[in-house]
């Protein structure tokens, strides 16, 4: 009854075609919106529960809207083109490196040339957008050999993108600023003069990218070029057939996939860690965002935050729960339990419904929809 | 389903009514101590000992005195598996809780410390680096929050050249030898190299770094390329199954075992038990202790052990980690007596224990009265020495036992200082930290 539609006539094809054509759908998604742009950070700032502290916005929210954006972002590639990358990790890298090379300022001596190209440390927006751009180019570059190769071999060929550049990162000083110790510092987050400092701030950072990059990505996926991706995705020859360029579509996947990912790794790196090392975009990294968006659902928006939610949150609060309620285990038996649940978890949700949350909440919301005789 | 459903839903009620049931039961009079450590992944082995003597420690200053000045200890563990991610996440779970919050916070990996420096800055809670992280943190006037106490990586850097030299004859002997370094390639592994860069110069050796990756199981061909160089002393700078790694590869490609020289973290039982009698000739420098029981261990067996309540076996007491865990968690509780001193017995928060750090003094005789006469030396914090000491000892496994072959080495504050000052000096300049007037703190 909640879903149901009566009464809700389209006159228009514009209505039609909107991005959300049930009603129910818009009040449902402004209120989440409100929830998370008026009534978290009001909370947050009173510290009423479960804000008292800053470890759910910190801990748990910050990582799980970054993550969440990048998971769209290997979604739009993986769920959508259906080419499987081991690479996500690596693009994350590249978003966070180019945005602290690009904010730090860049110094490229060319001493056989007698001429060396600097540019001056860009505004922090325009280094992350920028680290985004980088990451897209290279994904472009790395998607190429897509066209030759499918399925599992080419999750092979973005396997050597991530170990490229763990090391490019890890081995050439250029990128750490010639840092020691290899692990380099955010620059101040300054967004046209306002500083972004507390994590309520950080906080609205990280969300206003995030729905603004989903908003887009619901977009094209339902437009000309996601049905092409699709398309792809579900068979190659008859796409082709029908007119649809290879060659465009699954280079046009990879470069906005990795524009999102960059953008999110430049996020993580700036805004949640502050601080990083190449390891933070290790291939844990990359094999942690595929799971997302398989557990979530392979093309679809919102499983891209459900399954972040899960892969991220989950393990956290079964870490928490002994503690919380008073149970003497050691830390060594907590983690042992953690991996076994969680393990048993992904196990069990992916018999019950190999497609993953996505499918889960597409049949609650068509049974309800059907409400009170779902069939 | 419904069956799950109702398992979920009494979860769920567990979880409440424990949420509601133990909020109550903190007390007032309690200081709260956070202890990040790993119990679990590959450096585990290496973890586990200093988390239980960290542990055993805090128990052990609960049950013999009650506690610091009738203020208890309340601890909690949490588990980082060495993995920076989740170190920031168990801090910003610990750092708020028990009546004033964390007192200071013990990361126990170079990695974390990097991820941590700023937040604990802006939090105001002491960060204690001991023998590990930033070695420019020694830079107090910039770093107020970190203490990398009794030694910093470019200290040992020194320490190990030093006896590298006096094994060769003199310093002057240096001339033209080759000393390689083998790594694990993190911030923890990459610390020492300006400061040997800067020494090699100096000396007029030749320095090659060479990197191992996370985790180090894998040393093939960096052993390749070692025997193919033939360098006369290597040192490793490892952790957890890196190091008995490195000695086991080193006895394949018949390195001698007595040119290796491990740092004070590549010098403890779990990192030549596994690789047997291959091991014997292995040599490591010394965080100031080793290995063995002293006045303190009769305690720890007496209060925490006789009462069931150790997180060990016994028999594990008193083993090189296991000991730094205990200097560890002294310091840490001296530090909170010296902060007491000033602002009253009762629970400190972390601006106040970071006061305690920076006026720590123990005099050889408060080790000798706290029992740890023969682990430690003198301590003197100070605003522009955040380190205090910077001695080492170099000891030398027999095949059951380690051995100490060296007398105490000092490292060179002449050669690390302006390296300290330029680097720290960067640092304040990138983060537009206006360092502090030391002359001015008292």
């Amino acid at each position: 009854m909640l879903y149901r539609e009566t009464g809700q006539f389209k006159t228009a094809y514009a209505q039609d075609m909107a991005i959300f054509p049930i009603r129910q759908d818009r009040i449902g998604l402004g209120i989440l919106l409100g929830i998370a742009f008026i009534g978290v950070p009001l909370l947050a700032t009173f510290h009423i529960w479960p804000f008292g502290r800053d470890y759910l916005l910190w801990a748990i929210l910050l990582p799980f809207l970054v993550l969440a954006l990048a998971a769209i972002g290997t979604n739009i590639l993986v769920g959508y083109c259906g080419q499987i990358s081991l690479g996500s990790g690596a693009f994350m890298a590249i978003g966070a490196y180019s945005a602290y090379k690009l904010g730090t300022g860049v110094h490229i001596p060319l001493a056989w040339l007698g001429f060396a190209i600097s540019i001056p440390p860009l505004p922090v927006l325009a280094s992350i957008l920028l680290g985004g751009l980088a990451a897209a180019g290279c994904g472009i570059l790395f998607g190429i050999p897509s066209l030759r190769i499918k399925g599992l071999y080419l999750a092979v060929a973005t396997l050597a993108a991530q170990f490229f550049f763990d090391w490019v990162f890890l081995r050439v000083p250029w990128f750490t600023n010639y840092a020691p110790s290899g692990s380099v510092n955010a620059p101040e987050l300054n967004f046209f003069g306002a500083v972004v400092q507390t994590p309520v701030e950080r906080y609205l950072l990280c969300l206003t990218f995030v729905t603004v990059i989903a908003f887009l990505a619901k977009n094209l996926v339902r437009g000309n070029l996601g049905r092409q991706w699709m398309a792809i995705r579900d068979m190659d020859i008859a796409a082709e057939l029908i007119g649809i360029r290879p060659l465009y579509a699954k280079l046009t996947a990879f470069a906005v996939s990795s524009f999102i990912i960059g953008v999110a790794g430049a996020l993580w790196a700036f805004v949640y860690l502050g601080s990083w090392e190449p390891l933070a975009f290790s291939i844990d990294r990359s094999l942690q965002l595929l799971f997302m968006v398989i557990i979530g659902g392979l093309g679809s928006i919102m499983g891209s935050f459900v399954g972040a939610a899960f892969i991220l949150i989950v393990p956290i609060m079964l870490n928490l729960i002994p503690t919380e309620l008073g149970v003497p285990l050691s830390t060594e038996t907590i983690t042992h339990l953690e991996f076994i649940i969680f393990g048993s978890l992904i196990c069990y949700l992916l018999i019950k419904e190999p497609h993953g949350f996505a499918r889960l909440i597409s049949i609650c919301k068509e049974k309800l929809r059907l409400w009170p005789f779902p069939y | 389903m419904s069956n799950i459903a109702r398992d979920l839903v009494m979860l769920a009620a567990a979880i409440v009514s424990g949420a509601v049931f133990s909020a109550p039961a903190t007390a007032q009079n309690e200081q709260f101590i956070p202890i990040l450590s790993y119990r679990t992944g590959p450096y585990a082995v290496n973890g586990a000992p200093y988390a239980n003597g960290v542990a055993d420690y805090y128990n052990l200053v609960n049950e013999r005195d009650g506690g610091i000045n009738g203020v208890k200890l309340l601890v909690e563990e949490c588990e980082t598996s060495y993995a920076t991610d989740k170190g920031v996440e168990c801090y910003e779970r610990l750092k708020s809780k028990g009546p004033t919050g964390a007192a200071f916070i013990n990361p126990l990996s170079t990695g974390i410390t990097f991820a941590l420096t700023e937040k604990t800055a802006a939090d105001k809670i002491p960060i204690i680096t001991m023998g590990y992280g930033r070695a420019d943190s020694k830079n107090g006037a910039v770093f107020a929050y970190n203490f990398p106490l009794l030694g910093t990586y470019w200290s040992a850097a020194d320490i190990a050249i030093q006896h590298v030299a006096r094994e060769l004859g003199g310093i002057d002997k240096l001339k033209g030898r080759k000393i390689s370094l083998l790594y694990h390639d993190s911030p923890y592994g990459k610390e020492p190299i300006p400061m040997l860069q800067v020494l090699a110069q100096k000396y007029g050796f030749e320095f090659t770094p060479i990197p191992v990756t996370h985790p180090g199981v894998e040393q093939k061909s960096q052993w390749l390329a070692i025997r193919q160089n033939r360098p006369d002393y290597v040192l490793v700078w490892g952790w957890g199954v890196m190091n008995s790694t490195a000695v086991k590869e080193a006895a394949a490609v018949a390195y001698p075992r007595d040119k290796m020289i491990g740092v004070w973290w590549s010098g403890a039982e779990p990192d030549v038990t596994p690789a047997g009698d291959q091991a014997i000739g292995y040599k490591s420098l010394m965080l100031q202790h080793g290995a063995g029981k002293f006045p303190v261990h009769a305690d720890i067996e007496k209060y925490v052990y006789a009462k069931g309540k150790g997180s060990t076996e016994p028999g594990k007491v008193g083993e090189v980690l296991y000991n730094r865990g205990m200097v560890n968690a002294m310091l840490g509780v001296e530090a909170i007596r010296k902060a007491q001193e000033k602002f009253g017995q009762k629970p400190l928060t972390g601006e106040q224990v970071r006061w305690g750090l920076e006026n720590l003094n123990l005099s050889d005789a408060r080790i000798k009265e706290l029992g740890f006469e023969g682990m430690l030396k003198s301590i003197r914090i100070s605003c522009s020495d955040h380190e205090g000491t910077r001695d080492g000892r170099v000891q030398q496994w027999d095949g059951r036992s380690w051995k100490i072959i060296s007398d105490w080495y000092t490292a060179d504050e002449s050669l690390i200082d302006p390296l300290v000052a330029d680097v720290s000096g960067k640092y304040a300049a990138d983060k537009k930290i206006q360092p502090r007037d030391c002359a001015k703190e008292s």
